[in-house]
């Protein structure tokens, strides 16, 4: 006897819902009232919620909820295949391209790499301060024996860095011209945002081998590109009238307007954009690592999996240490742009 | 009288969702207030007719919001009309498509803004040589005219700056040289002083006529400033709620002021500085012993300080070293009290 009996027998359904009625007892409540050989007495402090699951007890033909979940994984295994086949040539460079550069990583002797990434932060920043502390900051991670670890992390930022502001900032520059477009992705671009990381990677895992590198580099790229794309649409939104219409006034066309007068007053908040995506290529490298992605995101997971205390937090420390590499480098490069506009 | 350089005929502007419907019933009488508790639609400019001569400087005076900024843009078109002809040069600029409303506006016309908008990325220079850089011209033909003209408007050494390191004054005479360095015949200049501290702003209005002297342009100057606008008008034009109250020289204006509005307007401004000679002159009489000579495009206030504040006496007019007629000084005196408008 389920809380819902009542429902069917007053409405007459009974007959519709009985063909198919599971006999077996599906509650840990009814089990225990069948060992007893008692009904069970519901009272209306426990009267259940009318969910799937409590209909069902009621009238087999009423679907579980398991059954939805069912249904939508059976669904998404059926267009799996379609998606791959549209999806799998399209994302597949993305694989050279993080296999390459973990490649070089590899094979580039320390006495290369090392230089040649102070000399990338000396042309970024144009400070020798900045340059000696990260000269100093890596020279700590190789002396600990994380090198290799931390230029996996650094090769696989930026590859998905750059992939984001490749795609992030046409996507933001349309946006910014076309109100419909916004308000096509913001929602979009909101959902990015706000989906817990873990999350992306469940249809991932379905659609693509774990072995494949893409598989994080999508996970990467869809989360860190939210911020360079809507920071491109605001900037160029919020480039000066007044600007504009002079432009417009000595005759530009929308092409020169684009690129002599929009993007150069973005460039602040795009740069801001770039900053904050690099930032969250790295939150998301970590936790990528759960999908073989390398680099010391390994190491932390290293540290939960077997309770390893020093692995873990040193590995924790690295990435903290590139964070702030990577905050530092960035600002600076922004705070460049942003002295010679005001 | 030559074919002006722009007119503007019949020109109706209406913002608002459905500005074609709008201009029906303002075309039925309905007036700026009206229309906007009526159907939310703004009346920007009503009927305006205006031609503008070449050489000249036409000073488009009215409050804020008075429609001033949108006529003017009416010019180069960055808005259009909802009903109306712009005729640039004899021309109907509202046939042009895209290409040729650029070629006019890279070529034919120029532009001074109120708050300067210049490019904050590049350099003074860079931003003085926009015209040409757009057009595509080449950099070791630009270069030096740019030089050229900053040097003119006296911002030499000051090539390689940005323009957030120099003052207001400064970044409109980057203005001002951008717009010299286009070339264009007619210069189109928003409120171009309105910004400015009033003694830096009486340095640009003589440096903008200085520059007149010499190269002739045509010129469509904005000011809510009357004072201003009497210096640099060879033409006025008063606008109020869009509409023209009274056009004309500027003088004509101030002795025969049309409308009461216009008279209230012009009560305040200092006459002996702004009326001339000329406005005020008579015909020669032979008869008349002349206590003096004066010059036919002194101020008033320059023949006062001249003749030491007498006010009787018949003054002889010379242009050019020619009598070109005589002023009783009792005329000048009572020149200088506004008068109220005929029929009241
Ligand atoms: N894009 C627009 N949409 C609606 N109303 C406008 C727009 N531009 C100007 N107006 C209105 O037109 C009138 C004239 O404005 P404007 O030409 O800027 O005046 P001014 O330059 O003389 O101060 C004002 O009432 C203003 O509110
Ligand atoms: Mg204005």
């Amino acid at each position: 006897m389920a809380s819902y009996d009542f429902l069917f027998n007053s409405t007459g359904l009974e007959g519709w819902c009985d063909t198919e009625q599971s006999s077996a007892p599906t509650s840990m409540a009814d089990l225990m009232a069948a060992a007893q050989g008692t009904e069970v007495e519901i009272t209306a402090w426990d009267f259940p919620f009318p969910s799937l699951d409590a209909l069902n007890e009621s009238c087999g033909k009423i679907p579980e909820t398991r059954d939805l979940t069912k249904g939508l994984e059976d669904g998404f295994l059926a267009m799996k295949d379609s998606l791959r086949f549209v999806l799998d040539p399209i994302t597949e460079p993305l694989s050279w391209m993080l296999d390459g550069a973990l490649y070089l990583a590899e094979v580039t002797p320390w006495w290369i790499v090392i230089p040649l990434l102070l000399l990338i932060t000396r042309m970024i920043s144009k400070s020798w301060s900045l340059t000696i502390g990260v000269g100093a900051s890596i020279v700590g991670l190789a002396f600990i024996d994380h090198y290799s670890y931390a230029i996996q992390t650094l090769s696989i930022i930026f590859v998905c860095a750059a992939i984001c502001v490749l795609l992030g900032v046409p996507i933001g520059i349309a946006m910014s011209r076309s109100d419909r477009l916004q308000r096509a992705i913001i929602p979009v671009l909101d959902m990015l945002q706000t989906l817990p990381t873990f999350v992306y990677l469940i249809p991932l895992i379905f659609l693509f081998s774990v072995t494949e590198s893409k598989l994080y580099g999508i996970a990467i790229i869809l989360y860190a590109i939210v911020p360079v794309v809507r920071l491109t649409d605001l900037g160029i939104r919020m480039v000066d009238k007044d600007v504009l219409e002079a432009a417009q006034a000595f005759g530009m066309t929308p092409r020169q307007k684009l690129y002599q007068v929009q993007i150069p007053l973005a460039l602040p908040n795009i740069m801001a954009g770039i900053n904050q995506t690099i930032m969250m290529s790295l939150a998301m490298v970590v936790i990528a690592s759960l999908v073989s992605a390398p680099g010391l995101g390994v190491l932390v997971l290293r540290g939960i999996r077997s309770l390893e205390l020093g692995v873990g937090l040193v590995a924790g420390l690295g990435i903290v240490i590139l964070a702030i590499i990577l905050d530092r480098v960035t600002k600076a490069a922004l705070a460049r742009v942003n002295a010679s506009q005001h | 009288m030559t074919e002006p350089m722009i007119s503007i005929r019949n020109l109706y502007k209406v913002f608002g969702s459905d500005p074609k419907a709008a201009m029906k019933e303002v075309h039925a009488g309905m007036g700026k207030e009206e229309l906007r508790e009526h159907n939310g639609h703004v009346l920007g400019l009503k009927n305006i007719n205006v031609d503008l001569q070449e050489g000249e400087i036409t000073v488009i005076m009215g409050l804020s919001g008075s429609g001033k900024s949108t006529l003017v843009r009416h010019f180069n078109r960055l808005i259009d009309p909802t009903e109306g002809q712009v005729l640039v040069k004899g021309e109907d600029v509202l046939a042009y498509d895209e290409l040729q409303l650029r070629e006019m506006r890279r070529k034919t016309m120029s532009m001074v803004f109120q708050h300067f908008a210049l490019l904050p990325h590049r350099t003074v220079l860079q931003n003085t040589a926009l015209a040409p850089v757009v057009r595509g011209e080449d950099k070791s033909e630009y270069e030096p005219e740019a030089k050229k003209w900053l040097e003119r408007v006296g911002l030499a050494g000051y090539e390689d700056s940005y323009p957030h390191q120099l003052s207001g004054g400064m970044k409109q005479r980057v203005g001002i040289a951008r717009a010299l360095t286009s070339n264009a015949p007619i210069m189109l200049m928003d409120e171009a002083f309105s910004a400015l501290d009033p003694l830096i702003r009486t340095d640009m209005q003589d440096l903008l006529l200085e520059l007149q002297v010499e190269l002739n342009k045509t010129i469509v100057f904005i000011s809510h400033d009357l004072d201003e606008a009497l210096k640099l008008a060879d033409h006025l034009v008063i606008l109020k709620d869009g509409e023209v109250v009274q056009q004309g020289e500027p003088q004509h204006i101030l002795l025969n002021p049309e409308d009461d509005y216009i008279v209230d307007f012009i009560s305040d401004i200092n006459r002996a500085r702004v009326l001339r000679v000329r406005s005020i002159m008579e015909p020669l009489n032979e008869k008349i012993e002349h206590s003096g000579e004066i010059q036919r495009e002194d101020t008033l206030e320059q023949v006062i300080a001249q003749t030491g504040g007498e006010s009787s006496g018949t003054y002889l007019v010379k242009h050019e070293g020619e009598p070109v007629g005589e002023l009783q000084m009792s005329t000048l005196v009572r020149s200088l009290v506004p008068q109220k408008r005929s029929g009241h």
